[in-house]
């Protein structure tokens, strides 16, 4: 049963670290369109001139 | 992903033009924003499009649209470019964008459905480790665990369920106290009574060195309760979307003629009466007035619903609303904001949907009678128990909880949203878009649908009729000709011939028709006959030299399914009727080619709108569908209303329900759609109370475990769940 004493910890630490990237995926606006987000996988990677900065 | 015959975009004649620099914001780095509702926009090929199309103009840091929402956000480095040549390019695409105040009234709807999925999130989380420890602790109960480990598992579930339903319970607790401040009692009162007491309850227990603890059933009630929350909040963010994004097209800016002759553009609210204002061909006119210079065609069919265009000159008066389609107008204005016709419809809108914003949703009507009957059957175990039992203070009141639990709502809160979800996904994807949260409820118990004709059971544009004594070489030279003008009629001769070149050098004279060397196309008095014999179609004439002018007549043709769906709505049991601000006698053809027995022609708006008020007083429920601005005040005034995506906005404002494409299915679709979803929320809400009847007995006379209620929640919520999700099938039958 000792094993409990860091299993739990570790379990719920996992949990939390889920919670935190949802967290960090919404507040970063991903969850914002998601209608149009299902289709961007579908689109050109590359615009014709990237303007990625 | 959507209907094909949807509406193929088209560029408009010329852009509206706006003024962006009141939208525009400034970045800390300098950068600009602007946000712009995008209007035809169909699917994730238009996103691509548009964010391609943008990537290539110089200057643009960053486009991006949003498919939702439907607008794009512009970023870019001001001096490099300006938004107005971008939005040139994406209008020339035949998207139509308009500049969007973010600042404005959807964002606390936004920031709500925010607040709701953090809290659902943290919900998962917590009611996800807490069901882990409690399942160890339920094999424990037929294993062999002692009560020191029990009791470690219910401490920590405490420390992982207490944070957590004091941040998510929120959006619970909050409402309830409201509503006990305002001594009334809604749908949270009882879920933060229930929630809080399980909670202190449990507390109790484990310090207590108890056998059961219900943190598992108060997070685990919390999340479900915030699934149904933030769906609801979901499909009413949506059609506030809609909503918000037609209102920003109401502010088209106005081109005003100083008295020195320079033209400024200003917002519509600074236009005083006695000024001039340049409206160029394709604009719609933005005040009542009179023609100062200038000759044109208006195109009146958003404001009487009559499908010809009628000529312009100088000294006729314009109303706000119609489309200038041939020549650029100066107009004297007449009357500018409250005082213009338009703003008198608008008026008439208004008092219309003021009667019916007092329908009530069912499933607040539900909860209206659940909250006492919950509340009373938890008293009745509680005293039960204490008194007539003699079972102990505790022991009665943890009875009581499991009953308050056991009934929460979990199944009842999820039975409506879901199903709307569900249906308003299904529409969505036959081009239907809802925009109000309570137009399906109210679409189910629809018996009469009243349609208007110009634009709705027509799809508002001239067709060429066939059979007019000329050959296909009269038509290509006609078509050549035609090709070179944008008034509607000369449109449809030019559609009608599929490879008529533009011929060189034609001259349009506004207001009468077209010339090209000797070869005339236009009116009856253009082309020399006798203008006093008008015909009932409108038509075009051919003149050319040596030759007797040849007649092309049109006709505004019904919508390619029209018969069909109005057949199919007769056999369902609807009334139909047809009300039409055209002539009666355009109007009793149209009836009676598309089988509509009751009909009525030449109605005015508020004439519309007061055989509407009769309808509904003789105990009708009407749904009715309209595009123009003559049909606003009807649609306000009908219980449910419809217009199709190429409506005038204030028309798709009025309407609860939009729908694109060419064609009338949408609207069958709408109405069965409705009708299902309808039976589904009954049976969902029987569902509920069939699971309640069965739980609520046994919670009563105590024999509800922690684990029981677990598995009747989560049972109850999965089958509800299930149900609504039946909706979404059977798409293509």
């Amino acid at each position: 049963m000792s094993a409990l004493l860091y299993l739990i910890p570790i379990a719920v630490l996992l949990g939390l670290l889920g919670l935190g990237a949802f967290l960090w995926a919404l507040k970063t606006g991903q969850f914002d369109d998601l209608d149009g987000a299902a289709s961007r996988i579908l689109f050109d990677d590359d615009p014709p001139e990237s303007k990625d900065s | 992903m959507l209907d094909p015959s949807v509406r193929p975009t088209r560029p408009d004649a010329e852009p509206p033009r706006f003024d962006f620099a009141p939208y525009v914001t400034g970045l800390p780095d300098g950068r600009a924003a602007l946000t712009l509702a995008v209007d035809g926009l169909h699917c994730a090929a238009c996103v691509w499009l548009i964010e391609s199309v943008l990537a290539r103009e110089k200057g643009i840091e960053s486009a991006r649209v949003n498919m939702t929402t439907r607008r794009l956000r512009l970023i870019w480095r001001p001096g490099d470019t300006e938004p107005q040549a971008a939005v040139r390019h994406v209008a020339s695409l035949g998207y139509r964008l308009t500049p969007f105040d973010e600042a404005g009234a959807d964002d606390a709807g936004a920031a709500r459905q925010r607040v709701l999925l953090r809290a659902m999130a943290v919900a998962g989380f917590a009611a996800g480790n807490v069901m882990l420890l409690s399942v160890s602790v339920w094999a424990g109960h037929a294993q062999d665990m002692g009560p020191a480990t029990r009791d470690l598992m219910h401490w920590i579930s405490a420390l992982i369920a207490v944070p957590a339903i004091a941040y998510a319970g929120r959006p619970f607790f909050r409402p309830a106290l409201a509503a006990l401040a305002a001594r009334r009692v809604n749908m949270d009162v009882p879920i933060s009574l229930a929630v809080l007491l399980a909670v202190g309850m449990s507390l109790v227990q484990t310090a207590t060195s108890q056998p059961h603890a219900y943190f598992d059933s108060a997070i685990g009630l919390l999340f479900f309760l915030l699934i149904g929350r933030y769906l609801d909040a979901r499909s009413r963010g949506r059609a506030r979307h809609v909503a918000a994004n037609l209102l920003a097209l109401r502010a088209r800016a106005v081109t005003l003629v100083d008295p020195d002759g320079a033209t400024r553009v200003v917002a519509p609210a600074d236009v005083r009466a006695g000024m001039t204002v340049l409206v160029a061909a394709g604009e719609r006119i933005p005040v009542d007035g009179r023609v100062a210079s200038g000759t044109s065609d208006l195109d009146t069919a958003p404001i009487t619903g009559e499908s010809v265009p009628r000529p312009a000159r100088p000294g006729d008066t314009v109303l706000a609303g119609t489309v200038n389609l041939t020549g650029p107008l100066r107009v004297t204005v007449g009357s500018v904001g409250e005082d213009t016709v338009l703003a008198e419809i608008l008026r008439l809108v208004e008092t219309a949907e003021q009667g019916r914003a007092r329908y009530v949703a069912l499933a607040d009507r539900v909860a209206r009678l659940y909250a006492p009957a919950v509340h009373s059957l938890a008293l009745v175990t509680f005293l039960g128990w204490w008194l007539v039992l003699d079972a102990g203070l505790q022991a009665a009141l943890l009875n009581a909880i499991a009953v308050l639990i056991i009934t929460c709502p979990c199944a009842l809160a999820l039975a409506v949203p879901a199903v709307q979800v569900a249906a308003a996904g299904r529409l969505l994807r036959g081009g239907v878009l809802i925009k109000s949260a309570t137009a399906l409820e109210r679409l189910a118990t629809v018996d009469t649908v009243v349609f208007d004709k110009t634009g709705t059971l027509t799809l508002g544009r001239p067709m060429l009729l066939r059979d007019g004594g000329w050959s296909d070489d009269d038509l290509a030279a006609a078509a050549a000709i035609a090709a070179a003008s944008r008034h509607p009629l000369a449109r449809a001769l030019a559609a009608a011939a599929a490879d008529a070149r533009a011929a060189e050098g034609v001259e349009e004279v506004p207001g009468s028709g077209l010339r090209c060397g000797a070869v005339l196309l236009g009116s009856r008095e253009w082309c020399g006959m006798d203008a006093a014999a008008e015909s009932e179609e409108p038509e075009l004439w051919l003149a050319r030299p040596g030759t007797p002018p040849l007649r092309f007549a049109f006709r505004d043709t019904p919508r390619a399914d029209a018969e069909s769906v109005i057949g199919d709505l007769l056999r369902s049991g609807y009334r139909v009727e047809l009300l039409s601000g055209d002539r009666p006698l355009a109007a009793g053809a149209m009836a009676g080619r598309l089988g509509i027995a009751r009909w009525r022609g030449g109605c005015t708006p508020a004439g519309k709108a007061a055989h509407l008020a009769g309808l509904a007083a003789a105990g009708r429920r009407v749904c009715m569908v309209g595009d123009g601005l003559n049909d606003a005040p009807a649609l306000g005034h009908a219980l449910v209303s419809m217009s199709p995506a190429d409506a005038t906005d204030i028309a798709q404002n009025a309407a609860d329900v939009v729908f694109q494409g060419d064609r009338l299915a949408p609207v069958a679709e709408a109405l069965a759609v409705s009708r299902r979803s309808n039976r589904l929320v009954l049976q969902n809400l029987f569902l509920a109370f069939a699971y309640n009847s069965l739980t609520i007995p046994l919670a009563m006379i105590g024999l509800v475990t922690p684990l029981v209620a677990a598995v009747a929640m989560s049972a109850s919520s999965i089958v509800v769940v299930g149900n609504a999700l039946r909706i979404g099938r059977r798409k293509r039958q």
